[in-house]
């Protein structure tokens, strides 16, 4: 056991709720990069189940580029055939739920963010404003990851968005 | 005056204002300028350069004359429309450019200067003395010129930004675009349909007779019903950009009390697959003598103020018109019960038959009444004619709005039959015109239109077209004779905005300026807020005629986004705080607050550059301390920001020879190197440590300013030259929280939190340790020049292990230091930064032309042999000692050399005073630098005033053999 | 401006970053004349018309492309990533 405390990148912020739609940290677990070697997309894909197409999630893989993915666990021997890391740290998870989820989020990420274009399954890197992020829609919300030292600014500038929703609902504009 | 039972406004919400500090009253749904009106107030501002008196000339975004300023809550918004804002309960509005009172304003004084104020008098008049244009001249006329005024302060109130997409994209909610956007809808597009006015339907709301409210009515409501439309109301799209890309504003706040967190405004992004541009027309004013006074109107305005606000524009009405719209206006006016004097038509072939006298060949020649307009005279096929009146209506016919079509440079058709430019096909790519934008002017012809356009869309789209019916509609001819100046003796404007007159787009013809983009900046024509919109065509035209030439051979000046002035405010939505620069932590970032260290930017992140003692007052006595902490004892530094990536692979080693100029495939496991990293053209692009962690796997570490460049740089040799090789590679720059920790005591503060004691780790070696129960990484490196050594954890457990490592530190007479501390112990040892390789040094300048190995290729390598590149031309990195305080960005002259630039030497990159050594060192680029190691140099910095002689020396200052290094 | 990534489908030009003529991808061998490099680094065409540049997606997923463009009309002819390009690595 280690003696070291572990803490959370936006340990300190509780869920926010505005125009209906919450803002909280996620706890996604151990998350572990795949970076196929070239020719072993076939015996990756048989090894992990599955790999998944661009833009995509399929099961706990989601697709972060060119013949990589991210693994939300732990990988199997993957020796000769991909290299992994360990991105578990590295990460910040925000998790937005609510009927203003996308709209909110179309403030921030020049995405087409349409259920019709960007249904449960999808993911996408893109910007969160300036930071580099990876943008998957779930079920019943949106996942965010960002850069694990740019979390609090990321969670300002959502909240912020979330505000201006909430103060034009109020105003019916 | 308010009539009784008309207009569209809510008379059951009364809204109480103030103009220039005098309460007045409106209701909901009132624009600024209709309230206004209806209150009698006539006179609203002054002119941009006579400060003639002005009313209000037009219903819309495209006024020249009516603008004012809001002030709210601290807050004051200048040159705003007063056709656009809408009132609200409490508004504060004032007019501009006029002092001390709009009634009495001194720079009036300027009209009777106006023979000597035509175009161009700026450029004659203040050309000498030369000496005076920057001095006086030019903050005389910044003074002089200008419309409103801003606070020279943070502008506090919040805007927004925001994306959206469509299949179909509708500019404008008259007849076309509703047609166009029902004809969409219906077929399943996604459509977005934006409308600049507070209330869809354009010319529906104001004509009154057109369709009857309840089409629209129905309409509006089917478009609100179905799901895969979406109604922009007070949303102006302002510009066309590539790939159907548009830009819009919309005014979400601005008619409405502050509130906090409501926006202002929207800056709205729209990508569109197709788009329909179904921005009507604009009504243009006729250029006669005095046309300008306070009072006179087009006559289109008059009729939405009629219609849709319940408002008469005056008490005795006058029409002139070239076209037959005016003869609607008027028969409205009179059904309203508004007194119309005459109609002066100026055709000869109108019917004459209305009930009101009609005046055939008419032409006004004069205006008169100083602060609004009294009366009016002129000829016409029966004589002459002098009529009392206080309400003027222009009609000088329509301009299709081609702004948007033309945003990609392309140039708009004339039509003579209408007198008129219209957009052509393919001008935006995805966009179309329709209705009156398309200069199709009956209402049956802009239904028509916009359900064609919509329909050619949705095929364009690949989607189902099928047509709805289209519901009866007036399909009346617009007869038009263009007038586009009446002789007369008095001026005659043109662009109301800029007080540009007829005589001054003759006078640039006559003075050569006889292109329409030359006309345009002799005369400032369309160059004010209103960007031409009521005068280009107009001046145009004349200039047409003053040149001999056609209205098509003269052309149009260039239409620019935005369409109508976008606040900046707007425009930075996002861009402020956080917003503009991401803010990035590291995890030891509340132990190093908590223990007083003030925070410097480094990049995006966020540093400590010193930590505090009790009885410290300068950063130079905790930095002194924190030196001699770490050359003494052990320090504990957070060096997380330095860029870490992550590679793997067979051909990795095979990657990184060609990467580096130096050989990593020769590297053993467990060992770390140097290495440096050149551009493409031979110049030093980064540096750092690289350890071999496995056979196939390498961590590479960047500096912290050059993480994304590497990172980019890697890709491209990857992708573009080598995409076979087996190697992948990733950051872990995040994953990992790292300190280092230096110093004699360094080991001792390791081992008492490491789970095994450090066994054999000589310099330059990493490998696995367990801290504290964690796995961690270890690298003997260091940047201090003692004994050093980084420690990695998973970034989790980074602020609980930073903590734990001062606390031990504290007992070994250790602790943390800062930015300031860790610069200066790289100086005192010669170690580079950013602030050297600045990308325009050579590894021959910073003497590593040896590390370029000669047994294989690498980026760079072929460039950095060029010559100009290697000799004893370039300015070399050498250290300098001085006993007095010195500047990085200081120049080095030989002594006795005159200090100019010619004799330049070189310049300092990094300064620090050493507490080791007891004075002042500089790191430095000297020609010819390391020949010269023991001469003296004089140094020279204007910035701060210094002038010193300084000793040249090697870079190393401190233990050049490295002994402490490898203790 | 918008490009189409061939993994990502089409995003906003602030996800690219532009690097240059198409040119980089043409690395002499070791040794080539100092003609060859010059060629590749500094000399330019400035067409009106088509012409060929790279982009790299960095806020996205760290793709080069190689984007044929219209630079009159701005029209976005072709995009194709650089790592699986016609004619392979140099």
């Amino acid at each position: 056991m280690p003696n070291l405390i572990a803490k959370s990148a936006l340990a300190a912020h509780a869920p926010v709720t505005l125009a209906g739609t919450t803002l909280e940290e996620a706890h996604v677990g151990q998350i572990t990069s795949i970076s196929v070697f070239p020719g072993m997309l076939a015996e990756v894909a048989a090894k992990l189940g599955a790999f998944p197409a661009p833009n995509a999630v399929k099961g706990n893989l989601i697709w972060t580029g060119p013949e990589q993915a991210f693994l939300m666990g732990q990988a199997p021997d993957l020796a000769g055939l991909a290299a992994t890391t360990d991105q578990t740290g590295g990460w910040a998870a925000l998790r937005l739920t609510g009927p203003k989820a996308a709209d909110t989020l179309m403030r921030l990420y020049p995405l087409d963010l349409r259920a019709t274009h960007f249904p449960p399954g999808t993911c996408a890197r893109s910007p969160l404003g300036h930071m580099q992020s990876i943008l998957i829609r779930e079920a019943d919300s949106f996942l965010i990851l960002v850069f694990r030292s740019m979390a609090r600014t990321a969670w300002h500038e959502i909240e912020a968005a979330l505000h201006a929703l909430d103060a034009r609902a109020a105003a019916g504009v | 005056m308010r009539i009784a039972g008309k207009g569209l406004i809510d008379r059951s919400e009364p809204v109480t204002f103030t103009f220039d500090g005098t309460r007045h009253h409106g209701f909901k749904g009132d624009t600024l300028a209709s309230a206004l009106l209806a209150n009698g107030v006539r006179l609203v501002g002054r002119s941009f350069k006579y400060h003639r008196p002005r009313g209000i000339l037009t219903a819309g975004p495209e006024e020249p004359n009516a603008m004012v300023e809001v002030l709210d809550n601290g807050s004051q918004t200048p040159n705003t429309r007063a056709t656009v804002q809408e009132i609200y309960e409490g508004m504060a509005a004032q007019s501009q450019n006029r002092w001390p009172s709009l009634r009495f304003d001194v720079m009036a004084v300027n009209d009777l200067a106006a023979p000597f104020l035509g175009a161009g008098f700026y450029y004659k008049t203040f050309m000498w003395p030369r000496a005076f244009w920057e001095g006086l001249y030019e903050p005389l006329i910044r003074r002089a010129a200008g419309l409103g005024t801003l606070k020279p302060h943070h502008e506090p109130a919040s805007y927004e930004k925001a994306f959206a997409f469509c299949d179909l994209l509708v500019i404008g909610s008259g007849p076309a675009g509703l047609m166009a956007a029902l004809t969409a809808a219906q077929n399943g597009a996604d459509v977005i349909l934006a409308e600049q006015d507070s209330v869809l339907g354009g010319r529906l709301v104001a004509e009154a007779n057109a369709l009857g409210a309840d089409w629209l009515t129905a309409t509006l409501a089917e478009l609100k019903s179905l799901p895969n439309v979406r109604l922009m109301p007070r949303t102006t799209v302002v510009g066309a950009y590539d790939q159907g890309t548009y830009a819009a504003l919309e005014r979400v706040g601005l008619h409405l009390p502050n509130q906090p967190h409501l926006p202002r405004e929207c800056f709205w992004r729209i990508v569109a697959s197709q788009a329909i541009l179904a921005t009507g027309a604009l009504e243009r004013p006729i250029a006669f003598s005095n046309n300008d006074r306070p009072g006179i109107m087009l006559a289109s305005a008059a009729q939405t103020y009629l219609n849709r606000f319940g408002v008469s524009p005056g008490d005795k009405v006058t029409l002139f018109a070239t076209n037959d719209h005016a003869r609607t206006v008027a028969r409205q006016l009179i059904a309203a019960g508004v007194k119309v004097v005459a109609i002066l038509d100026s055709r000869s072939e109108a019917s004459s038959v209305e009930d009101c006298p009609v005046y055939l060949n008419a032409a006004i020649t004069d205006t008169a009444g100083r602060r609004s307009l009294t009366q009016i005279t002129g000829h016409h096929a029966g004589g002459d004619f002098l009529i009392e009146t206080d309400c003027l209506l222009m009609s000088g016919g329509w301009n299709p709005l081609v702004n948007l079509a033309c945003h990609q440079n392309a140039r708009p058709a004339w039509r003579e039959d209408i007198a008129a430019f219209v957009p052509q096909p393919g001008m935006v790519p995805g966009l179309s015109a329709a209705g009156s934008a398309n200069g199709a002017f009956s209402t049956h012809a802009a239904l028509f239109e916009g359900r064609t356009t919509a329909l050619a869309a949705l095929t364009a789209m690949g989607k189902p077209a099928q047509a709805p019916d289209l519901p009866q509609a007036e399909d009346a001819p617009y007869r038009v004779q263009a007038l586009w100046q009446v002789p007369g003796k008095g001026r005659a404007w043109l662009d109301f905005a800029n007080d540009v007159t007829v005589k001054d787009v003759r006078q640039s013809a006559q003075e050569g300026y006889s292109s329409v983009e030359h006309m345009k900046r002799y005369t400032t024509q369309g160059m004010a807020p209103d960007q031409g919109k009521n005068s280009s065509v107009g001046a145009l035209a004349v200039l047409a005629d003053a040149t001999g030439r056609g209205i098509p051979e003269t052309g149009t000046t260039t239409f620019r986004a935005p369409f109508t002035p976008v606040s900046i405010g707007a425009l930075g939505a996002g861009g402020q705080g956080a917003g503009f620069a991401p803010q990035r932590y590291m995890t030891s970032d509340q132990a190093s607050r908590d223990r007083g260290a003030p925070m410097i930017e480094a990049g995006l992140w966020y540093r400590p550059s010193y930590f505090p003692k009790p009885g410290e007052t300068t950063w130079r006595q905790s930095c002194d301390r924190e030196v001699l902490m770490v050359r003494s004892a052990v320090g504990v530094a957070d060096v997380s920001t330095l860029g870490k990536i992550d590679i793997q692979g067979k051909d990795a080693a095979r990657f990184l020879d060609f990467v580096y100029t130096n050989t990593f495939s020769s590297l053993p496991v467990g060992r770390v190197r140097y290495g440096l990293m050149l551009r493409e053209d031979g110049f030093v692009m980064d540096d750092g440590t690289t350890a071999r962690l496995g056979e196939n796997h390498y961590l590479m570490t960047t500096t912290t300013a050059a993480a994304g460049q590497v990172m980019r740089h890697l890709d491209f040799i990857h992708q573009a030259y080598c995409p076979d090789f087996q190697v992948r590679f990733i950051s872990v720059t995040e994953s990992w929280a790292q300190f280092a920790v230096a110093g004699p005591l360094s080991k001792m503060l390791l081992n008492s939190l490491l789970d095994e004691r450090l066994a054999d780790f000589p310099f330059m070696s990493c490998g696995e340790v367990t801290v504290e129960g964690v796995k961690a990484r270890l690298f003997r490196i260091s940047f201090s020049g003692e004994e050093g050594y980084e420690i990695a954890v998973p970034t989790a457990y980074g602020e609980a292990l930073f903590r734990d490592l001062l606390a031990k530190a504290e007992t070994l007479d250790g602790g943390a230091y800062g930015m300031e501390a860790l610069n200066v112990m790289r100086i005192e040892k010669g170690f580079i930064t950013h602030a050297e390789i600045h990308g325009r040094v050579t590894a021959f300048d910073i003497g590593m032309a040896k590390m370029v190995a000669a047994k294989k290729d690498c980026i760079g390598k072929a460039s950095a042999t060029r010559p100009g590149l290697n000799g004893p031309e370039r300015e070399q990195l050498v250290g300098l000692r001085c006993d007095a305080a010195i500047g990085a960005g200081a120049h080095l002259f030989t002594p006795g050399d005159k200090v100019e630039r010619v004799n330049d030497q070189g310049y300092v990159t990094s300064v620090c005073y050493s507490p080791t050594l007891g004075t002042n060192l500089a790191l430095a680029f000297l020609k010819d630098g390391r020949a010269r190691h023991g001469q003296r140099i004089r140094l020279v910095d204007h910035m701060r005033k210094t002038d010193v002689i300084c000793e040249v020396t090697d870079p190393v200052f401190l233990d050049p053999e490295g002994a402490k290094l490898r203790a | 401006m918008r490009l189409t990534c061939p993994l990502c489908g089409t995003r906003d030009r602030r996800e690219f970053y532009y690097s240059g003529s198409d040119d980089y991808l043409n690395r002499p061998s070791e040794g080539a004349p100092v003609e060859a490099w010059d060629d590749m680094l500094h000399l330019r065409v400035n067409p009106a018309g088509v012409t060929k540049d790279l982009w790299y997606h960095e806020t996205g997923c760290g793709s080069w492309l190689l984007v044929t463009r219209n630079t009159v009309t701005h029209a976005v002819l072709a995009t194709e990533l650089v790592a699986a390009r016609k004619g392979g690595a140099a």
